[in-house]
């Protein structure tokens, strides 16, 4: 009964999270620091343990307010499984890039990954459609 | 005098308002996009605050999940905090 037990809480370390994580760079960046940025990202994300779902580059946008005395901003968001553990891991790595502005992380719930899942394969949200 | 000759300034309204509904829950929208910023400035007046659920109509689930999205939305510089003239 006692491996039973175990097993079950062997399995629930392992449960796999959905996240998004958005990231926005600082517009100075080029084009090719961006790409091994976001190459950089996900092979971190690899390494310990998630993968990624998604990669949806954003590109150059303005920004709603100026964020440190920049009104631009190349925005990043990624998609990815993994462990809990990732998000103080990547959030450290985060604070540390100073290419970096501003970051947020969101946790999926399965509704979220449907819609996602949805978007992604060229289908509109529903509410596209029926706002018009 | 009789009941039928009382007479108004103004005429008065017959139509009945219309009924407000949550549009969440009529189209079957499970999930609120922070990034989608065009459908989350429905829910937003011209100075960037949020519509009570008085005049968005939304059941109090989804106006949390909203509440929830704009605030997203505003943390990652999609939406202002505070403007003027936003529509």
């Amino acid at each position: 009964m006692s491996t039973g037990k175990n097993q079950l809480f062997n399995q629930k370390i392992q449960v796999m999270n959905n996240y998004e994580l958005m990231v926005i760079f600082t517009p100075v960046l080029s084009e090719d620091d961006f790409k091994s940025a976001q190459k950089k990202y996900q092979d971190f994300i690899k390494e310990n343990g998630g993968d990624t779902v998604a990669s949806n580059p954003w590109g150059l946008k303005s920004l709603a307010y100026p964020i440190d005395k920049k009104t631009t901003g190349i925005y990043w968001i990624l998609e990815f499984t993994g462990p809990a553990t990732i998000n103080e891991k990547l959030k450290v790595q985060f604070l540390r890039d100073e290419q970096i502005m501003r970051h947020m992380i969101t946790k999926l719930d399965k509704y979220a990954v449907e819609y996602n899942h949805i978007k992604r394969n060229g289908g509109f949200p529903v509410h596209k459609a029926q706002e018009a | 005098m009789a009941k039928n000759e009382i007479k108004y300034l103004t005429a008065i309204k017959q139509e009945k308002p219309k009924k407000k509904f949550c549009r969440f829950k009529k189209y079957g929208i499970k999930y609120v996009d922070y990034k989608d910023i065009e459908f989350l400035k429905k829910f937003i007046n011209e100075q960037g605050k949020m519509l009570p659920r008085r005049l968005s109509g939304n059941s109090l689930k989804y106006q949390r999940k909203v509440a929830d999205a704009v605030k997203k939305a505003r943390q990652m510089a999609l939406l202002p905090y505070v403007t003027d003239l936003l529509k």
